[in-house]
């Protein structure tokens, strides 16, 4: 068993290999018992500074990260571009590199275009760790909603994940492909074909038109909202067309012969790509998704802090 | 390298009766007690020490737990040896209760003390008293002394102790190995 990431940065799951991935998951569930006791916070990285720059919006990754950093004692300092000097034409490196300077450890970044992250950790001294670049990755979502499913089934390898909806537009759909992949289960991809990326298939994934079919396949469903923010041409007629033939009901699991389990990353469009009755009922995952993230998250910055030896105090 | 034993089989035996009466005489029908293992190696020794406390007392639903301290050390990243987490299993509140904390090998003094930073984050104990089975006492650097302890032995920094469980986990061995 190895007990050390081979990676200095987390800038995308194309990055890490199975390895990395069970020793996130193992070292998760040992912060799963420190977030869920009276006293929710281990000193382990007290002399560690982290830097959250923002430079798009977001409420669960941002919050689950900065606890995520403060139940691990990090201090940390919060940046988003609306209200910093971006707005005045300051360059990411510059900006990050000002922030360094300040003598800070760690970055973790969102970023609208993709691939910023890996250019951060080549042009600066930081970590690096990608919360989200462009449609390109989002690491810690994968791997939280790997480790929900293998929470909910105990296991991932054989298993059936369908991933529904706006593929094209969805950063989250390309790292739980790539994590799903490793870890051994088998991931289809479901959508209008406009939302569907052309050569996907190349990436090792069925891909499937109709709904109910895609159901009816799998064991867990991974249902990604439509991003009306990305989408810069009309992909479907109304969003109303979209819900008839994509919209994850109640009646529409009703009908299959098993049944099977609902996951959404959120933010969810309750109406559009699946009903509030669905999102509410035992079968979906997401509130557990969310418990998970800050988990993986505290797993994800102590293993990366371990690979800090330049930093020892000594 | 030299190799000397230091506690056999037998003689560990009788220690860990020894301890486990004097853990009864102190504490009674050990009521408000729990006993806590010290991840990873105090583990299989509490466990052992929980069963002969059991025979002793007649209490058969003493508390017991086991503690990691991994989070709380204080050479986070200065050696190069990844620290690895063990799970903490201590499912029942620690609040006025009195702790035994079991490892096998006392020496620096700080693992005990980074467990005593995890347990006060469990609760307020009313007590935490501490079993140690080797005592390296010249080599302490902090201000702990155990409560309990089965053999005190002098020992050089290059020395090390090893204890070693027979097959069936019933008693340990205990080894100093000279480099």
């Amino acid at each position: 068993m190895e007990d050390s990431l081979s990676v200095k940065h987390l800038l995308g799951i194309k990055e890490i290999s199975y390895e990395d991935i069970q020793l996130i998951f193992r070292t998760a569930d040992n912060f799963k018992t420190v977030i869920n006791r009276p006293i929710k916070r281990v000193p382990t990285l007290r002399d560690i500074t982290i830097a959250n720059i923002f430079f798009e919006n977001s409420t669960r990754t941002r919050v689950s990260f900065e606890l995520a950093e403060k139940r691990l004692t990090a201090d940390i300092v919060n940046f988003s571009s609306t209200s910093s000097s971006v707005t005045k034409g300051e360059t990411l490196i510059d900006t990050v590199n000002n922030i360094l300077a300040m003598k800070v450890d760690m970055v973790v970044m969102r970023h609208p275009a993709p691939g910023a992250a890996v250019f951060l950790a080549k042009h600066t001294k930081t970590q690096v760790i990608n919360a989200g670049d462009g449609t390109h990755e989002h690491p810690t979502q994968a791997l939280l909603d790997a480790c929900s499913i293998k929470e909910k089934l105990g296991e991932i390898e054989g298993k059936k994940i369908a991933i529904i909806g706006d593929i094209m537009h969805s950063r989250v759909a390309l790292s739980n492909i790539l994590c799903l992949q490793k870890l051994g289960a088998e991931v289809m991809v479901c959508g209008p074909a406009t939302l569907i990326p052309r050569h996907i298939e190349h990436l090792g994934v069925k891909i499937e038109y109709n709904l109910k079919k895609a159901l009816d396949w799998c064991d867990v469903a991974n249902v990604l909202r439509i991003q009306l923010e990305r989408q810069d041409i009309k992909y479907f007629p109304t969003l109303r067309e979209y819900t008839m033939q994509y919209g994850i009901s109640r009646r529409i699991l009703e009908s299959l012969d098993k049944e099977i389990t609902i996951m959404h990353p959120g933010p969810i469009n309750r109406g559009v790509e699946i009903t509030s009755e669905v999102a509410d009922h035992n079968q979906s995952i997401i509130l557990d998704q969310v418990e998970n993230g800050v988990a993986i998250r505290m797993a994800v910055l102590y293993l990366l802090a371990m690979k800090r030896p330049e930093n020892a105090i000594s | 390298m030299e190799k000397r034993l230091i506690l056999d089989n037998s003689l560990s035996r009788i220690i860990l009766e020894r301890i486990a009466l004097q853990i009864t005489e102190n504490h009674g029908d050990m009521r408000d007690c729990a006993i806590i293992g010290m991840q990873p190696r105090g583990i299989l020794l509490a466990r052992k020490l929980l069963e002969i406390i059991t025979r002793i007392s007649g209490n058969k639903s003493i508390l017991y737990g086991e503690l990691d301290s991994t989070f709380y050390r204080d050479d986070f990243r200065q050696g190069d040896k990844m620290l690895v987490p063990n799970t903490i299993k201590i499912d029942f509140l620690i609040e006025n209760k009195k702790i035994i904390m079991v490892d096998d090998v006392l020496y620096t003094g700080r693992s005990v003390r980074s467990s005593l930073n995890a347990l006060g984050d469990f609760g307020r104990p009313r007590k935490i008293e501490l079993m140690a089975l080797i005592d390296r006492k010249f080599n302490r650097e902090l201000p702990i002394q155990p409560d309990y302890v089965g053999e005190e032995v002098d020992t050089r920094t290059n020395d090390r102790v090893e204890v070693k469980w027979s097959e069936d986990k019933s008693t340990p061995e205990v080894w100093i190995i000279t480099e």
